[in-house]
């Protein structure tokens, strides 16, 4: 990990406006456009496609905890989808427990338990009666699952190839975890079939509008965390940690804890991601938390380019764009498409699309600098 | 007098009826005169002259009798049925003591045991006499000593049940915990007793066995598994330590080693005579190597060499390629394939009481023996292999010294590669040929070649060893599932005390 990203100080002075155009577009044109125009105009954006791009965004919020320990620390965790899976979990478990006796079987359980033979609710299911410990919990228990991990990962000085096997190993055994049906949490299935959210029906167009501006109002929250993170000397010290943790080391500081500080705060974002997915989606399985899905998420942020965090987002929302267009159309050249995209990203461009722009960007800069001194010289010889 | 006179009756009809067969039967003495009548007590409403009707045909019939119990059952009763069925199993089993098949005189002496008729005792002990294959001259002493135990005198039985204890046998351990109930109550006779004690010594003989038949089934079940552990990784932990490097298309190149077993026996299966194809698994071996070599090759040439020093994104690109692998072998072959072990590989042998040992895996095991020596020769015993450990050491002092880095890194990498193209064509004996069969182990792998640590034989092979072997030691308590789960935190535990590996590389160039 020895290569250094370029500097990008300059370009990130410059995200200021555009974050807060974008911004206003996602919080406020998108939403209107949703309500106002009527249906069949052409500025009318469906509710079936706000409620998709509110999912993106939910990914983006990940891929921003992602950009965070990869892009900046050099930390590549593949075992994200952890992380994410647990805030979802959480969410879901308190979803499933307000549908009440309104389920399939009219038990006051989650069906798939009645499916299951099981007549008492397992006590780590009663705290998820209330809304508050519910989200509390989305976001504490992957970040306390990663302080574990972490601690134990970062204190042995576990890192590049190592760490990155070993959280792959553990998105593997979450996976097998929660596909266990005796560890009550809905199987290979999942947990599926909500109604409610604080009282108000999912199917309402209008709660999946409320949760849409929820999300985006997170994620801007999101960034400007990371963002303060970043500017903020920890973020000086683990972008060095990602140069050379050698070098930190020895000038007396401790990688370990800010590599852990980190990355307690991405699993915190990956579940806050994970909470908001599952009320947006409405459903969440172990499939969505296993290897592959972990892996993708990687791959978001390579390709909006690491180390911006515009990046991540722009990653997170672009690819997953793709994957609804090609898998609705194409469905079995997807994986091809996904497989090309890390090859292509990784070998010709290592910084993304934000890298693409940047480098569009310099090479106008410089064509205007050589015109200006081409037509200074022409003025000095007339 | 009744009876000669019922005799002779029953053969003027039996005359009368069945004219021919008769005929043939009147030229013998007096034997078919009792089988005949026999036979007609077979359908008799009373329930002992049918017995001893069974009892009879078993003791001196063979199955040239068989068309006529056939003939009879054609329209038989269900009790009719019943009392033919034991006695044409008899017939048809003592047929099969002699059978030239193993299996079939074993399994045949398995079922007469098991018939609880003692008449067979002797068919079993001339059979036993001749017998030359140890496991089927073992399944018909106990299935003597198993009738023996149903047998009326006590001495007889305490002689079965101790036989039986000396034989470990499984099967008679229900019998014998039967007869064991009754000792020391108190309205029980001393015989009783006597049998009582004999079966409790007999039946802790057989457990004691039992424990430790387990145990050695384990062993080998673990080491099996370890085996085809460290056939997939060697080839992954030998790439990793030249190059720092861990390749995530690894089991996709196995997958390629898989289809190319597959394709070579279908190619096989068209063009070459079906005496000759039971030869094609082992056409397939350099063909598994090869095609999986060529693209270890293309693989390096057009991915990897690009991200020299950049392990993370290396393992990034290469996934995108097992990706597209993966897609690509489904599209093109379909989901389910399976390649058929030749024959010499089925079954298996025994080599104590209750410990069965397949052949393809005693295969799989010795091939991992083979390649880790081969590898083992070529890595330290050739001027190949002395570049790749100089390489591996130090790389640019290697390269000062005149060495072809890049050259070494792409053989080493194509070598690799075949090295995983023929873990996958091992892997055919176990398992389907599907794309999906690199992922079932690969993390597992990776998991040994993070233990194991950078580039050493030693470690790999101790790695999967632990691995495979803690994983079938925990299986049976905890369930597969849970199993790896604490494997997982073993492997994570252990970094604790050795962040790199079992042998990590010490000094200055430690840290990459």
């Amino acid at each position: 990990m020895a290569e250094s990203l370029a500097p990008r100080s300059n370009a990130e002075r410059n995200e200021g406006p555009i974050f807060w155009v974008v911004g206003f577009a996602l919080l406020f044109v998108l939403p209107v456009l949703n309500v106002l125009p009527a249906e069949d105009s052409w500025l009318h954006v469906s509710d079936f496609a706000l409620n998709r791009f509110g999912k993106f965004l939910a990914f983006a919020i990940l891929a921003l905890g992602l950009d965070l320990i990869w892009g900046y620390a050099g930390i590549l965790s593949l075992g994200q989808g952890v992380f994410f899976g647990l805030g979802a979990y959480c969410m879901g478990m308190h979803l499933m427990l307000t549908i009440g006796s309104e389920g399939v079987y009219g038990s006051a359980l989650p069906d798939f338990m009645v499916w299951n033979q099981v007549t008492e609710l397992p006590f780590f299911w009663k705290p998820f009666y209330n809304f508050s410990a519910a989200v509390l919990a989305g976001l504490l228990v992957p970040a306390g699952f990663a302080l574990l991990f972490g601690f134990l990962a970062f204190r042995s000085r576990i890192r590049g190839v190592y760490f990155a096997i070993i959280t792959q190993a553990l998105a593997l055994m979450a996976w097998l975890i929660f596909n266990r049906n005796e560890t009550n949490l809905g199987g290979t299935n999942g947990l599926t079939d909500f109604k409610t959210i604080l009282g108000f029906r999912l199917s309402e167009p209008g709660t999946q509008l409320a949760l849409y501006v929820i999300t985006v109002l997170c994620l801007g929250g999101a960034y400007l965390l990371c963002r303060w993170i970043i500017v903020s000397r920890a973020g000086r010290v683990l972008i060095a940690i990602r140069d050379s943790e050698q070098r930190v080391l020895f000038s007396g500081y401790s990688p370990a804890n800010y590599k852990l500080f980190v990355f307690v705060i991405s699993a915190a974002l990956a579940g806050l991601a994970g909470m908001l997915y599952v009320p947006q989606v409405g459903i969440i399985t172990p499939a969505q938390m296993g290897v592959l899905p972990s892996l993708e998420m990687v791959i978001w942020v390579a390709v909006g380019g690491r180390a911006t965090l515009v990046g991540a987002i722009v990653g997170a929302v672009g690819v997953n764009l793709g994957r609804s267009i090609l898998t609705n159309h194409f469905p079995e050249l997807w994986p091809f498409f996904l497989g090309g995209l890390f090859v292509v990203v990784v070998l010709l461009f290592p910084d993304g699309v934000m890298g693409i722009t940047r480098n569009v960007r310099e090479k106008i800069a410089k064509r205007s600098i050589r015109l200006r001194k081409t037509s200074v010289v022409e003025e000095e010889q007339a | 007098m009744r009876r000669i006179v019922g005799l002779a009756l029953l053969w003027c009809m039996a005359w009368v009826v069945t004219g021919g067969l008769a005929a043939e039967a009147h030229t013998s003495a007096s034997p078919p005169m009792q089988l005949e009548q026999a036979l007609k007590d077979l359908s008799s409403e009373e329930e002992s002259a049918r017995d001893l009707a069974i009892h009879v045909l078993i003791e001196q019939g063979d199955s040239t009798w068989l068309p006529r119990l056939d003939a009879l059952r054609a329209n038989a009763d269900r009790s009719l049925r019943m009392a033919i069925k034991p006695v044409a199993d008899a017939w048809k089993h003592r047929a099969n003591l002699t059978s030239l098949d193993a299996d079939m005189r074993r399994s045949a002496a398995t079922d007469l045991g098991t018939g609880g008729r003692t008449v067979v005792i002797p068919w079993l002990e001339a059979a036993a006499a001749t017998e030359s294959h140890r496991w089927v001259r073992y399944a018909m002493e106990e299935s003597i000593q198993l009738l023996k135990l149903a047998s009326d005198d006590p001495e007889v039985k305490a002689q079965a049940a101790e036989k039986l204890g000396e034989l470990r046998s499984q099967n008679a351990v229900p019998a014998l915990k039967a007869l064991a109930q009754g000792v020391g109550e108190p309205n029980s006779t001393q015989d009783q007793n006597h049998v009582a004690r004999a079966a409790a010594v007999a039946i802790d003989q057989i457990e004691t066995w039992n424990v430790w038949s387990t145990a050695i089934e384990t062993l080998f079940r673990g080491i099996s598994l370890s085996s085809i552990l460290l056939i997939m990784s060697v080839g992954l932990a030998i790439v990793f330590g030249l190059m720092g490097v861990i390749n995530m298309a690894h089991g996709e190149l196995m997958m390629i080693g898989a289809y190319a077993t597959f394709v070579m026996q279908e190619c096989f299966k068209v063009y070459v005579p079906a005496d000759w194809f039971d030869a094609y698994y082992l056409a397939a071996l350099p063909a598994a190597f090869l095609a999986a070599a060529l693209f270890g090759l293309i693989l390096e040439a057009t991915v990897i060499r690009f991200l020299y020093g950049r392990p993370l994104e290396t393992m990034l690109a290469t996934w995108g390629v097992s990706l597209i692998l993966i897609q690509g072998a489904r599209i093109y072959f379909g989901d389910l394939t399976a390649v058929a072990a030749p024959t010499w590989l089925n079954g298996g042998t025994q080599v104590m009481v209750g410990v069965f040992l397949p052949f393809n895996r005693l295969f799989i095991i010795g091939l991992s023996i083979l390649c880790v020596t081969g590898i083992y020769l070529l890595l330290f015993r050739s001027s190949v292999g002395l570049r790749v450990r100089a390489v591996t050491q130090n790389r640019n002092m290697s390269a000062c010294l005149g060495i072809p880095t890049r050259k070494v890194d792409a053989y080493t990498f194509a070598f690799g590669s075949g090295l995983a193209g023929i873990a996958g064509w091992a892997l055919t004996l176990v398992g389907n040929v599907e794309p999906g069969l690199g992922q079932n182990y690969i993390v597992d792998s990776f998991m040994v070649v993070v233990t194991g640590g950078v580039g050493k034989l030693a470690g790999t092979i101790i790695a999967s060893l632990g691995i495979g072997g803690l994983n079938k030691l925990m299986e049976p308590s905890l369930g597969a599932v849970y199993a790896k789960v604490l494997i997982l935190v073993l492997v994570i535990l252990f970094l604790q005390r050795r962040p790199s590996g079992l042998f990590a590389v010490k000094g200055r160039h430690a840290e990459g």
